[in-house]
């Protein structure tokens, strides 16, 4: 059910994704964004008593969102055409960039090391928790859409 | 005008993931999500040479900004890491789930501390 979209498919002769030019570039076009948004939002919402609130907010949104389209995209049918490009762009660029573990590792250190374990641990959990929470909430939200529109598909011809 | 190559950064940060996690999935292909393991490991480590580097005053806020904030913001992900910690609980594999996901992070934060000493 939770199919995950094959990055890697070399359909025949056809060179794999990861070194198709044209792949490449919407994960790039993504990417700037992601990293785009990422900055302003960080720059939007402030530390709180030294504790990196915008990552933890950053992540979890991120997760949610990427739950939510490669569940919606994978019910929606193959991973061809626009609907492989709108992956490209808005989940491994957009949200791939958008989203970052090497800042919340390095935060995560930084606490340690100042002597705050608690917050370090806090953070940590905070972020792999409500991350994963988010993550199974977007795939939810995706599950309940498509059922809802399937039953829409359905009703009018069901009525008559 | 930070903003537009931090911007560029992560663009190239998202395609050298893009690219290395394609890669890394031809030549080993497992149900282990492995490869943005790597990637998140790496760029950890990466991060934490930079900051070490920036604190000893070897290199400036700007070149943190560039690099850290955009191009390693760019190629590490959470994203991607929390849906496969997710997908592995729901493919009924709660040891490789807690493995990846609090294993993963765990090694993730050593990767940073071992830069930000070397840095």
């Amino acid at each position: 059910m939770m199919r995950a979209p094959s990055r890697t498919t070399a359909h025949g002769r056809m060179a794999p994704l990861h070194l198709d030019p044209r792949a490449i570039a919407w994960v790039f076009g993504g990417g700037v964004f992601g990293a785009l948004a990422r900055y302003g939002l960080g720059l939007a919402i402030p530390a709180v008593g030294g504790w990196p609130l915008a990552t933890v907010v950053i992540n979890v949104v991120g997760a949610f969102l990427l739950g939510l389209l490669l569940d919606s995209l994978a019910r929606r049918g193959p991973d061809v055409g626009w609907a492989r490009r709108f992956r490209l762009l808005g989940g491994t660029g957009f949200l791939g960039a958008f989203t970052t573990y090497s800042t919340f590792a390095v935060d995560a250190v930084h606490l340690l090391s100042a002597g705050r374990a608690m917050e370090a641990l806090g953070y940590v959990a905070a972020t792999l928790l409500l991350g994963g929470a988010a993550t199974a909430l977007g795939i939810w939200v995706a599950e309940v859409a498509h059922r809802v529109s399937a039953e829409e598909h359905r009703a009018p011809g069901g009525r008559r | 005008m930070i903003g537009l190559w931090l911007a560029l950064a992560g663009g190239v940060g998202a395609v050298a993931r893009f690219m290395l996690d394609g890669a890394v999935r031809r030549r080993w292909p497992t149900d282990f999500p492995f490869a943005t393991l790597l990637i998140n490991v790496t760029g950890s480590f990466a991060l934490g040479l930079l900051a070490g580097a920036v604190a000893a005053h070897h290199l400036g806020p700007e070149a943190l900004l560039i690099a850290g904030t955009g191009f390693l913001g760019g190629y590490t992900t959470f994203s991607t890491a929390s849906l496969e910690t997710v997908r592995l609980l729901h493919n009924r594999e709660p040891l490789r789930a807690v493995l990846y996901g609090i294993g993963g992070a765990g090694v993730c934060l050593l990767a940073a501390w071992a830069g930000i000493l070397l840095g």
